[in-house]
């Protein structure tokens, strides 16, 4: 299934890498900052209401 | 028919990305798997660059996207100074990080790629130095709105950073066509057939780059809504600071 990339193949495949992990690493971060964000603004606005 | 200012209120900005980014997001993941898989597993080798071609399906897209995201921060830039829309200054901000990191990958897989095809992994050539400034735009774009804690302050000077920057982000699009000199080829795609890469390349790469401007819609959406929630709890956390 892999396809044969000769002598180039530490480059191609750490492009990849890199590229990737990268990605994932950002669309982790954002997701993670977001659910957190979320969570806080429900907080405080809970709290608001709490105390009129 | 809605006015485009409409989504200028944070409120009709959520619901309205609330409902899109599912759709995005799925499309994105799926646009950007099945032109990766293609470019890797089903192109050939090209007969001067051998196997290295296949980081053009990660290079030029997100050296696309790192330009683009700055001018994409360009216009909701001028909308904020021009009308003072907050959703546009968050905007704005959510889209820093995602261009960064498409800068990044940009230069890594030039590097990477400029290596074997070059002898060297970086050259004072036009085209990769205005790349390398945009990215230091990047960082001193998102160390600004860090260091400022008037988020109306932080956006209006960020602002001005970034139409400054702009005059790098074309320069990295068109230092190759300005200066006709250095290492970098001129651009891989074009609007004229017999200039762009050869068609067995082609086609994987546009869609590796609409996988790319999916995925990054699927962010700038996500991250400013972030970006909303973090400034409303600001202001309510300030609003109860006073009635203590």
């Amino acid at each position: 299934m892999m396809p044969e990339l000769g002598k180039y193949e530490v480059e191609v495949l750490s492009s990849y890498a890199v590229s990737i992990l990268l990605i994932v690493a950002l669309v982790v971060v954002s997701i993670l900052r977001s659910r957190k964000a979320r969570a806080a603004l429900d907080e405080v606005e809970k709290r608001g209401r709490k105390h009129g | 028919m809605a006015s485009i200012w409409e989504y200028a209120n944070p409120k009709k900005f959520i619901a309205t990305t609330d409902k899109l980014l599912p759709w995005v997001s799925a499309l994105a993941v799926a646009t950007l798997v099945s032109g990766l898989i293609w470019g890797f597993f089903f192109t050939p080798e090209d007969y001067k660059q051998g196997s290295t071609v296949k980081i053009i399906y990660l290079h030029v897209p997100a050296a696309l996207m790192a330009i683009n995201a700055w001018m994409m921060m360009l216009v909701a830039s001028l909308v904020w100074i021009v009308r003072r829309h907050h959703v546009s200054a968050l905007a704005a901000r959510a889209a820093a990080p995602i261009g960064a990191m498409m800068t990044m990958i940009a230069l890594i897989t030039g590097a990477i790629w400029g290596q074997p095809m070059w002898g060297t992994w970086w050259e004072w050539d036009p085209r990769l130095t205005s790349f390398l400034i945009l990215f230091l735009f990047y960082l001193g774009y998102m160390a600004l709105w860090s260091a400022i804690e008037n988020d109306d302050t932080a956006a209006d000077l960020t602002s001005i950073l970034c139409l400054v920057g702009s005059v790098f982000a074309l320069l990295s699009r068109y230092a190759v066509n300005f200066w006709n000199q250095g290492l970098h080829q001129g651009a891989s795609l074009s609007m004229d057939k017999e200039e762009h890469v050869a068609d067995v390349f082609y086609y994987p790469l546009l869609v590796c780059i609409a996988g790319f401007i999916l995925l990054f819609v699927a962010l700038v959406f996500l991250r400013t809504q972030t970006e909303i929630r973090a400034r409303r709890t600001r202001a309510l956390l300030a609003r109860e600071r006073l009635g203590q």
